[in-house]
């Protein structure tokens, strides 16, 4: 349906895309300012980020925030596929609605909830097994929760969409069903896996409600610094690492869409290919 | 066009909302990904039966990790809460009574404190948290509607090329961290931020205003952070909506206003639903938003229950709002998720 655009539309869609990156187009030019006080232009420097470097305290949850970042995804996309497998593949067994629920629920869960219940569990568990200890195990814990779901529907949805002929004729030409759904079918998904992972990545790195929450003394994540510092007002340190880490989030997003742009137009071209 | 064509177009009419609306699948949460699109497509080839060959054992390989996992570190956790809402504050680690105890001669001994729900009634704090959050919520959903549906129907008309690149300018916000545009929504706002010093230099205003720790703030944060979540849901209804029916209700002589209210709107309807609860839940529970931009009037749940957490670390209270918190919210969720699997069963 493209055909004349009110131009009120337009506007309005332009006005909206505006509103959504002037605040951070702004950001990203402050951190490059010289001056230390926020409101005045002193020149252009790229100092914040250099000092940045020199900050023990932001390095530190740096380096934690991407272990539990790649550990967490990992994780997710493992469990996540198996579910997405589970919900595409197999039609009806026992707790199917309630792995379906388990799935959704935490993308419409508040965080503060999930946060609260997932510390309390955390926090009941050592006080009865002596494991696990509040830091970076709960929070890789915390997050393959709901990484897990994110992962799920991505996947599920590429797995429902992949021709399953090649994987039945594999199995006629005599491989098991895992085999043939390695060799045939996981090929065909592998770029939905890796978009997911990188995915997982982000939202664990850009987390801080359910990190805060199950997190322990001497485990503060990137999030948690930041918000502390924040808290306290405007910083150009801040403006700086905010941009670092805008930047490093878009720049996994798109790859990760153009990983799952590419198979679909995969997938398109074999079935045109099919077709004829 | 005579009398034919017309009855012809009400045929065809009809025929196609019947279509249309088996379509749209605002259930499906795959739109929030990126790229989506053409995801909604399965292909009606799909064998529903299941894996040959594979044993029994071997398939609850398969689902038993993933369900067990989430079943004990997602919803078990609930279970926890509860209990924990139903204990005493105590002076030890952890910071709560046990509420079932068994003592040396094998007698066990329950002991049930149903206090914490009666204070969230007796402090008004709560209910006065609850319904503010209600409110601003509802409001900022309102007002995300309002511009998020102007813009999804913008992008849905625009062609498939510009579409993708459209979406991918909406998507990339919405993964991007909420903390981190809220505090660079901040540099916007503030005395000396850009607004004021930009309205200052053109004259429009002599005073810088007041905008952080308002109200106003409040929402603008909301709007800001949860508009994706309105729009992305809006264009994958509007994106399948067939444009010959509008066509048909013009030549049935409809003005286009018309014709909007009596055909695109009800068919997106799956959409401003879907939209709608991404945005109105998620903004109930906030807490960045209005810890960091509102002042102290803007006491959300969120904020109340974090408070409760860490300030006075009163863990049966704290559990206790999450609990009714969560009973609040079971109301919505339900009405997505009935609304989802009607989509999936059509």
């Amino acid at each position: 349906m493209s055909d004349r655009v009110p131009p009120l539309l337009i506007s309005i869609l332009c006005i909206g895309i505006a509103v959504l990156y002037l605040p951070i187009l702004v950001l990203i030019a402050y951190s490059f300012n010289a001056s230390s006080l926020v409101s005045v232009w002193g020149g252009f420097s790229t100092g914040w980020y250099t000092e940045l470097l020199h900050n023990d305290q932001i390095l530190d949850a740096a380096r934690l925030s991407l272990e539990i970042g790649v550990v967490v995804s990992t994780a997710a996309v493992i469990l996540g596929t198996l579910a997405a497998i589970a919900l595409v593949r197999f039609k009806v067994f026992r707790g199917r609605l309630l792995l379906t629920g388990m799935v959704n629920a935490p993308l419409v869960m508040p965080e503060i909830i999930t946060g609260i219940t997932q510390l309390l569990l955390f926090v009941s568990m050592l006080h009865l097994f002596g494991w696990p200890h509040r830091g970076f195990t709960t929070i890789v814990i915390a997050h393959v929760a709901f990484c897990t779901a994110y992962v799920t529907i991505t996947v599920q949805s590429r797995l429902q969409t992949a021709d399953r002929s090649l994987e039945e004729a594999a199995m006629d030409l005599g491989s098991g069903p895992v085999r043939a759904f390695l060799d045939t079918t996981l090929p065909g998904i592998a770029p939905a896996l890796a978009s997911s992972w990188l995915l997982s990545f982000t939202l664990s790195l850009d987390d801080l409600v359910i990190s805060s929450f199950v997190s322990g003394p001497g485990a503060s994540t990137l999030p948690m610094v930041i918000f502390s510092k924040v808290k306290l007002g405007v910083s150009p340190d801040v403006n700086a690492l905010a941009s670092l880490i805008i930047c490093l989030v878009g720049a996994c997003v798109l790859l990760a869409g153009y990983l799952m742009r590419r198979t679909e137009r995969q997938r398109m071209q074999d079935m045109h290919l099919a077709d004829h | 066009m005579d009398v034919q064509g017309g009855d012809a177009g009400v045929d065809q009419t009809l025929t196609l909302t019947a279509a249309s609306r088996a379509r749209p699948r605002a259930g499906n949460l795959s739109f929030l990904l990126p790229f989506a699109r053409g995801h909604a497509r399965i292909r009606p080839k799909m064998r529903a039966q299941v894996t040959l060959g594979m044993k029994r054992h071997g398939k609850w390989l398969i689902i038993v990790p993933p369900m067990l996992y989430l079943l004990v570190f997602f919803l078990i956790p609930f279970a926890f809460a509860l209990k924990i809402s139903l204990a005493d504050t105590a002076v030890r680690v952890p910071p709560f009574t046990d509420i079932f105890t068994v003592s040396p001669d094998w007698h066990a001994h329950v002991a049930l404190n149903f206090g914490n729900f009666k204070y969230l009634f007796t402090d008004e704090v709560y209910g006065l948290s609850y319904f503010y959050s209600i409110k601003t919520a509802f409001f900022s959903t309102l007002i995300c509607l309002a511009l998020g549906y102007p813009m999804a129907y913008a992008i849905a008309r625009t062609s498939k090329s510009t579409q993708s690149i459209l979406l991918l300018i909406i998507i990339l916000p919405f993964w991007t961290s909420f903390l981190l545009r809220v505090y660079a929504l901040e540099g916007i706002i503030r005395e000396t931020g850009l607004l004021n010093s930009a309205l200052l230099w053109l004259g429009i205003i002599h005073q810088p205003l007041q905008i952080m720790r308002t109200t106003f703030a409040v929402y603008l944060g909301i709007i800001y952070s949860y508009l994706p979540f309105m729009v992305l849901p809006l264009f994958a209804t509007l994106e399948k909506l067939d444009h010959s029916l509008l066509e048909a209700a013009a030549d049935l002589g409809s003005p286009p206003w018309r014709a909007f209210i009596d055909v695109t709107l009800p068919l997106s309807m799956p959409g401003i639903i879907a939209g709608s609860m991404l945005v109105f839940i998620p903004a109930i529970g906030e807490f960045v938003i209005p810890t960091l931009l509102g002042g102290p009037d803007n006491l959300m749940i969120g904020r109340v229950l974090w408070d409760e957490f860490f300030g006075n670390r009163d863990w049966p209270v704290a559990s206790a709002v999450a609990i009714a918190f969560l009973v609040l919210l079971v109301g919505p969720i339900a009405l997505y998720q009935h609304n989802s699997s009607k989509q999936l069963e059509a």
